[in-house]
């Protein structure tokens, strides 16, 4: 077993879908919560084995998508200085902050490196200790212990020359925020999961029994998606609510252990701006006071100090797109003024944003 | 950036990191077991920016599997009388 092909099957993925038809007798709009989703259902074109009265909406689970237009401009500034190393995944670089990106900082001469593990960058702070490494530690639930990790391991090396602009978002808080929205039209959710891997899911049931609104922990692969659909539908058809997980080889209810005290032992929750949407109380997480000689925006403070207010591109409607409230296509931008070669907006940038998955996988069917 | 894959464990080294070569159909990398002390060699698991954050559980992927199977086969078209 591989774990990858197996869950591509064609005959299963019509069973699947022939099961959803069956199944479904009212319309239902639900959403899934994680970008990865988002990318295997345009991808594989899973919406098209659905019933017209199914509505799939895309979620705000784009790590960077959501980061705010402020901490790009944070990014962006930290990076120029003179002594810094400045260490980032990939996807972040072409993201638009207010004046520029960090790929123009890069292009400028500016020491941007594109990282794979954040123990790469502890591993550049090691072997350059003349040189400040800063971080930027994009991510959900599912990235945090390896940041947390990171810092642990700089501690108990006496590595001081490491640091972390931390973006870091959490899950349920922004399913709350959009379930509390008065314009809120999602029945029910896909949770994403890998984020459950590692956090369980405890907080979803607390989250679906408030809200009233069913929950399937789902993997990735296309019978996944289309599995924790199945299991949704099931759920509303019979008004029932409760969490219940489709992506058992991965994920148990209390999630893993070590990583959650990893996670306890480094962070605590703060409140996070999110792109396009707005501050959401205890919705990201920042460095406990032990462990503060490691953040970018306390070390930094001085050079921060001057930055102005982030400002977003008008055009760019991702608040809404990351609320589920616009399909990408929709965008008057979109595929025209906005592309991933010159992007007015994250999610066009990022490998899970929903409006780069349209865009890559569907543009040629509208244009 | 998000992305988890699942990939096998060829081998473990003893140091704090637990250390492992991880294969992703053929491409290897290297890749911390510290969070999942349960893995061994020879078991999948789900990695993400250099950490394994599940061992995949072989016995309920199975299990997923058949259920699949079942499906498939008794959503087939009747083949004897068309
Ligand atoms: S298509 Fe571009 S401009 Fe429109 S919402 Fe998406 S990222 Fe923003």
């Amino acid at each position: 077993m591989k774990y990858v092909d197996e869950f591509r099957d064609r005959a299963v993925a019509i069973a699947l879908a022939e099961r959803i038809k069956k199944t479904v007798r009212w319309p239902w709009t639900i959403m899934e919560v994680c970008g990865g989703q988002t990318h295997a259902i345009v991808r594989f074109g899973l919406d098209s084995l659905l019933p017209p009265s199914l509505s799939l909406v895309h979620g705000p689970g784009c790590p960077v998508c959501v980061t705010s237009v402020s901490l790009i401009d944070q990014a962006v500034c930290l990076a120029s200085l003179p002594r810094a190393i400045f260490c980032s995944f990939g996807d972040m670089l072409r993201v638009p902050g207010s004046h520029g990106d960090l790929f123009g900082v890069k292009a400028a001469g500016g020491d941007v490196r594109i990282i794979y593990s954040p123990l790469d960058a502890l591993e550049l702070a090691r072997k350059n200790p003349d040189r400040e490494v800063v971080c930027f530690a994009v991510g959900f639930e599912t990235t945090a212990p390896a940041w947390a990790m990171a810092v642990t391991q700089a501690k108990q090396a006496g590595i001081a020359n490491f640091s972390l602009l931390i973006a870091h978002v959490l899950v349920p808080p922004a399913m709350e925020a959009i379930l509390s929205s008065p314009q809120n039209r999602i029945q029910g959710f896909l949770a994403a999961g890998h984020v459950c891997t590692v956090m369980g899911y405890e907080e979803y049931e607390v989250i679906a029994q408030r809200y009233r609104v069913p929950i399937v922990v789902t993997g990735f692969e296309p019978l996944d998606v289309l599995e924790g659909v199945a299991m949704l539908v099931s759920q509303l058809e019979e008004r029932r609510v409760a969490v219940e997980n489709q992506y058992v080889r991965s994920v148990s209810r209390e999630g893993n252990r070590q990583a959650r005290a990893i996670v306890d032992e480094v962070f605590e929750p703060a409140t996070r701006a999110w792109r396009g949407i707005g501050e959401i109380p205890a919705s990201g997480l920042r460095l406990k006071s032990v462990y503060s000689p490691y953040d970018a925006e306390l070390k930094f403070q001085r050079e921060l100090a001057q930055l102005a207010e982030g400002k977003e591109d008008p055009e760019c409607r991702s608040g809404l797109v990351l609320q589920g409230l616009l399909k990408p296509p929709d965008c008057p931008a979109f595929g025209i003024r906005c592309t991933p070669e010159q992007p007015l907006g994250a999610p066009m940038v990022s490998s899970e944003g929903a409006c780069a998955a349209y865009y890559r996988y569907r543009s040629h069917a509208t244009a | 950036m998000c992305l988890a894959v699942p990939g096998q464990v060829l081998n473990i080294e003893d140091d704090t990191l637990r250390t492992a070569t991880v294969s992703f159909g053929g491409v290897t990398k290297s890749v911390s077991l510290a969070l999942v002390p349960e893995a061994g060699v020879g078991d999948y698991v789900i990695v993400h920016v250099g950490f394994a954050i599940s061992k995949l559980d072989e016995a309920a992927a199975r299990r997923t599997l058949e259920t699949y199977a079942e499906l498939a086969a008794s959503s087939l078209p009747d083949a004897t009388d068309g």
